[in-house]
């Protein structure tokens, strides 16, 4: 074995205030968590989506001459051309300008359906799950029975009742839509509550609410996300399975639902009907998942490398 | 735990009273009847139609009828189908939803667990992508777009199954499979989500610290405890598949219950929305409370007795 | 843990094995393919149709729609049967009619139901008798109201033995009519004439709820299966007294309830016949359909308009009325929007019965006067412009292809008159309560023929408050007409009177034509026979495969 000499050894010149410091500048917690967002290539590619889409729901109906509404009979059913990009419906309105009136309805309806079901849910779920016992019992159990009512008895009721129109649509969602949302809220707060650290918090005599909204909420950030990022996909169908019924928002408004509906009917004979807005559907439910799924890797502490 | 169940059975039974309740009043709330027509009937018929039905007797009549009924499992005739009871109608329809639902619950549960796994044992590689991307796919894409387009290239275009109609197993393979897209994608959504959590925590670390292999600590340790979400998700999915869906029973011309029950609503047949509403409910609620009760043997933290507060 | 979620998934599959190898299906032998078999000389007489749901019954005097219907054309046979637009004895032999024009009375054939019983002149008294009585709640009963005390015993006024029908003898039927009913004969073809086997009837009450031996009926056909809300399998009946000029062998009748996928199963082979009368195209195939030669088109006895309620503003001024029933470009409508060669319609009867009819009352599109009529219309309202006129909406139920042509109209109001018009579509039954109660401002409407005579379309607008009247809209003159016109034997003067009442309607226009509906439908080319009739029924009793 080779021997080293000793004086190849050099004492390295400990300076005792550098040896707490942390080279790595600090973070806060949502700076970390940006950061971390930005690294997922899937999740920004998303993002990216999205910011198209909704840069074109407020501009492409303005990027060309034609009005969502007006026929134009002697033209209807044209394939995608330098005229019509997407080309024309049945009627002879322009498919591009409808597709982008549509993205406007579309994404209000699922974004507005899918907050009022977080909140709704979150409250509801949370509750249930923290005061647990009777409280619980008799929270799930309202649940259960909105959920096992006809919904499609409460959504006629509504439209007959309320009109049809935008803000009918969006109850007719949520008036279901949150029970799922506060189950898995439900569940997660089960879960948590037994954990130290809110025994720790009650014992130190964190009320209720702080517990819930410091402690609880927080922790369950992850599985609430998915489902908020899966609930407003399920918004934006459940709009265009309404559709498919004819329940969906009034003629001549287009939204990606009506459209598809409408287009599935055409499949086999102008595809272009069906191929736009049902490709509009599809991307914007992707980049709600990756987003979701991106903030969800990065809101969680756990999975930090 | 027997307490338990038959306290649970017990709270079954409140909740069937108040959704049969709810029901029978939202019912009567919408307007039009079950005989009305593009020809409208003379006024005599129709008197004599609410007669015979008991339509013109006063609601609260007409209600406790119901619950009597209801208590003896005879949901009386159908307005719809002449000669049909609403008993045979569920009898006939739910058997052809159930085993559709079950083969489409079969492929969603076990491809959707298995492309979970598989995308969480490989986080942020390309069979994650690929697992995902696939998966996105089934949620993206709403389920009559999906059933159309899966009848018009696999059995149009490819001729490699019949276009529709229940006659042989050959048949049910389409409306299984576009029945089973949406929810395998949520279930292999679900899974990647908590088996990633899960392989963060300590215990794993510590499996894999006294050298278990990583396959002894996947099946181990990490499948049981991330598929309690997917089990919570698989109470109300299952009921929702079983029942049959609507959409696709229509357009695969299935004699199910699904579209069964979407007709009955349109065509007002009161004792049929009411029967079918009835049945799913109990349907609803018995997987509701199977999950509590699975709930509770998958995850040993959960106390099922919904103990005290602060216990 | 492993172990019991290994159970519950074993469990699952064992289930589904289970169900698969005896629930679920009812093994059935495929319907013969007629794919390869298109040039061989024995061609398997074997038709398969699509009848889209479930029939409300199959009893003769219960059944009250379409489906229903078209099973029965094929089982039962009526006194008289509607062949190339006329009708023609079938079960009756011969007939005669008393100078008062009210007393039919007809011999019967010597013919058997399916089980061998002979049909007698007792089963035809039986079965209208039974439809009448208002304890068997049969919805169709007034299509009986022709007969003498008809509608009085329906109503629980008279007694059966004062109902106007009569067996003299096993082969004589004698029927007493309350007016004059020159189409008395085109009624006997329709189901609700048909006879009941009055044995079997007597014996088993329940005897049409399934198919089985009690089944029994006196057509070309007969019904061998029915699974509910699944299909109708029927045979050729050996005992049908015409059983030897009946070709087909067998129909399976599918229930399938969407029109894209009916016409699939037709592309790939799986049903003989796609379309109208027993199901429906999806309006988007017509122009490739017809392009490639496919389509099959007939004008059927069938309006579609528009109806006007005349006792809300501004349709309570016939002008405003007018104008808008003018400004509707008819025939860009159906060559764009509806694309089954519907006729634009400015007439209330359909051409299938005044053939004059394909020209109307007034020109269609015509804007110029539409214009001039509004003008006129306002001032009567005492407005200044258009903008003054109370918001219109535009009320129809919800269907594709109703929303399509109210798309298309309110275009059309606003490109020619300036009107600005609101839509709202409702689901069916909310609609049609709507309407019938008069809660509503413009709605469309369709009316299909019940018999093939132009009474069946004026008489809707005979009393304001009949029942499909739904406009508030009465004309002294016209109702003497009609009512007139019924005790007139000349057919000619008939006729005349008839025409002179529609003139009044297409004045006056409570409602506005928009089109005449036609058929369309695709079969295979070497089907032939296939018997669709002016008001759109099928007979299947003279086809056959080449």
């Amino acid at each position: 074995m080779q021997q080293i000499p000793k004086e190849m050894f050099q004492p390295v010149r400990a300076e005792l205030s550098e040896a707490e410091k942390i080279s790595k500048p600090s973070l806060s917690y949502w700076k970390d968590v940006s950061i971390r967002f930005r690294k997922n290539k899937l999740a920004m590619f998303g993002l990216v989506i999205l910011i198209i889409l909704v840069f074109m729901a407020i501009f492409g109906p303005h990027m060309t001459k034609y009005d969502y509404a007006t026929n134009d009979l002697m033209n209807t059913n044209q394939p995608p051309s330098a005229k019509h990009w997407f080309g024309t419906d049945d009627l002879g309105r322009d498919v591009f300008t409808r597709t982008w009136y549509g993205a406007r309805i579309s994404l209000f309806i699922g974004l507005a359906a899918a907050l009022i079901d977080l909140c709704i849910g979150v409250i509801w779920g949370g509750i249930a799950g923290l005061r647990g016992g009777k409280t619980d019992e008799v929270m799930m159990r309202i649940a259960d029975i909105l959920w096992a009512v006809p919904y499609l008895l409460l959504v006629i009721i509504l439209m007959v009742v309320l009109g049809q129109g935008l803000g009918t649509m969006i109850l007719a969602m949520t008036i279901t839509g949150w029970i799922n949302m506060a189950r898995i809220v439900r569940g997660q707060v089960l879960q948590l509550k037994n954990q130290e650290y809110v025994l720790a918090a009650q014992t130190l005599g964190a009320n209720t609410s702080r517990i819930m909204f410091r402690h609880l909420i927080p922790n369950a950030m992850g599985p609430i996300l998915v489902t908020l990022t899966l609930s407003i996909p399920s918004a934006i169908f459940t709009e265009a399975f309404l559709s498919y019924l004819g329940l969906g928002v009034p003629q001549p408004l287009a939204s990606w639902g009506t459209m598809a509906s409408e287009g599935v009917q055409a499949l086999q004979y102008y595809p272009w009907r069906l191929f736009f807005p049902a490709t509009f559907i599809c991307l914007t439910i992707f980049a709600f998942n990756v987003v979701g799924d991106g903030l969800r890797d990065a809101l969680d502490p756990r999975l930090r490398k | 735990m027997l307490r338990y169940i038959s306290r649970r059975l017990l709270y079954m039974l409140v909740s069937l009273f108040l959704i049969v309740t709810a029901t029978f009043f939202l019912m009567r709330a919408v307007p039009g009847g079950p005989f009305s027509g593009e020809k409208k009937l003379p006024p005599e018929i129709e008197k004599n139609l609410n007669e015979y039905y008991g339509l013109d007797r006063p609601w609260y009549n007409q209600y406790f009828d119901y619950l009597v009924s209801v208590a003896k499992w005879d949901f009386g005739p159908s307005f719809k189908y002449k000669g049909q009871t609403v008993n045979d109608l569920i009898n006939e329809g739910f058997p052809v939803s159930f085993f559709l639902g079950m083969e489409a619950l079969l492929l969603a549960v076990s491809i959707g667990i298995l492309l979970g796994i598989i995308a969480a044992l490989n986080h942020n590689k390309w069979p994650d992508y690929g697992a995902m991307v696939f998966a996105v796919l089934g949620i993206s894409v709403p389920s009559f777009i999906m059933a159309s387009a899966l009848q018009y290239f696999l059995a149009i275009k490819l001729e490699l199954f019949p276009v529709a109609r229940w006659e042989s197993l050959q048949h049910t393979v389409l409306p299984a499979l576009a029945l089973a897209a949406t929810p395998m994608a949520f279930i292999a959504r679900l899974t990647r989500s908590s088996m990633l959590e899960v392989l963060s925590n300590d215990y794993i670390r510590t499996a894999k610290a006294k050298g278990l292999s990583k396959g002894q600590i996947t099946v181990k340790h990490a499948i049981r405890n991330a598929l309690l979400p997917v089990v919570t998700y698989l109470g109300p999915l299952s009921a929702g598949v079983l029942t049959g869906s609507f959409v696709i029973e229509k357009i695969f011309g299935i004699p199910g219950l699904g579209s069964q029950f979407v007709l009955s609503i349109s065509n007002r047949d009161y004792t049929t929305i009411m029967g079918v509403t009835v049945f799913y409910s109990i349907l609803l609620l018995a997987a509701v409370l199977l999950v509590d009760i699975a709930y509770g043997f998958i995850d040993p933290r959960i106390k099922l007795a919904g103990g005290k507060k602060g216990e | 843990m492993k172990k019991r979620l290994s159970l519950l998934f074993s469990l699952m599959l064992i289930l589904s094995l289970f169900l698969a190898a005896c629930g679920g299906f009812n093994k059935k032998d495929e319907a013969g393919d007629n794919k390869a078999g298109d040039k061989k000389s024995n061609v398997p007489q074997e038709l398969r149709v699509n009848i889209k749901t479930e029939p409300f019954s199959l009893h003769p005097g219960l059944a009250n729609d379409s489906t229903s219907g078209t099973v029965l054309r094929q089982t039962f046979e009526g006194l008289t049967v509607i062949k190339d637009g006329k009708p023609q004895l079938a079960a009756a032999e011969s007939y005669e009619v008393s100078d008062d024009l009210k007393t039919y009375t007809f011999k019967l054939r010597d013919a058997k139901w399916t089980n061998g019983d002979p049909v007698t002149a007792q089963d035809f008294e039986y079965a209208w008798k039974w439809a009448l009585d208002p304890k068997n709640q049969s919805q169709y009963a007034y299509q009986l109201y022709y007969i003498k005390n008809g509608q009085a015993y329906n109503e629980g006024k008279a007694k059966a033995d004062d109902v106007g029908v009569k067996a003299i003898d096993d082969k004589t039927l004698q029927v007493t009519l309350e007016n004059p009913t020159p189409y008395f004969l085109e009624l006997t073809a329709f189901y609700t004439y048909y006879p009941v086997n009055s044995k079997i009837a007597q014996k088993n009450p329940n005897w049409y709820k399934n198919a089985g031996p009690d089944y029994t009926s006196n057509g070309p056909f007969k019904m061998v299966s029915w699974e509910h809300n699944n299909k109708i399998v029927l045979e050729k009946n050996e005992n049908y007294w015409d059983a030897k000029n009946v070709k087909l062998t067998k129909i399976d009748m599918a229930m399938v309830n969407d029109d894209n996928t009916e016409l699939s199963m037709f592309n790939n082979g799986e049903l003989d016949w796609a379309g109208m009368p027993t199901g429906q195209l999806p309006t988007d195939s017509l122009p490739q359909l017809k392009k490639e030669g496919k389509l099959h088109v007939q004008p059927i006895a069938g309006t579609y308009w528009l109806k006007f309620n005349t006792e809300k503003p501004p349709f309570n001024n016939v002008n405003i009325r007018k104008a808008l029933t003018y400004a509707i470009d008819r025939k860009a409508l159906v060559e764009n929007v509806t694309k089954g060669e519907q006729i634009p319609a400015m007439a209330a009867v359909p051409p299938t019965m005044f053939p004059e009819n394909k020209k109307g009352y007034f020109k269609d599109n015509d804007v110029e006067k539409a214009k001039e009529y509004l003008q006129k219309g306002l001032q009567e309202l005492g407005l200044k412009d258009v903008k003054d006129l109370p918001p219109i909406t535009y009320s129809f139920n919800t269907n594709d292809a109703h929303a399509k042509i109210a798309q298309a109209i309110q275009d059309m109001w606003k490109k020619n008159l300036g009107i600005n018009v609101k839509l709202e579509n409702a689901e069916w039954n909310v609609y049609i309560d709507k309407l019938h109660s008069g809660d509503y401002q413009v709605g469309r409407m369709g009316w299909l023929g019940d018999f093939n005579d132009p009474i069946n379309f004026l008489e809707l607008f005979r009393d304001k408050k009949g029942g499909n009247n739904d406009t508030n809209w009465e004309n002294p003159k016209y109702k003497q007409l009609l009512i007139d016109s019924q005790k007139q034997s000349d057919p000619e003067k008939r006729k005349q009177m008839l025409k002179d009442a529609e003139a009044i309607l297409m004045d006056e226009l409570p409602v506005a034509p928009v089109y005449f509906y036609t058929n369309t439908w695709v079969q295979k080319d070497n089907l032939k026979g296939v018997e669709v009739s002016g008001l759109g029924d099928v007979q299947f009793r003279w086809a056959y495969f080449e």
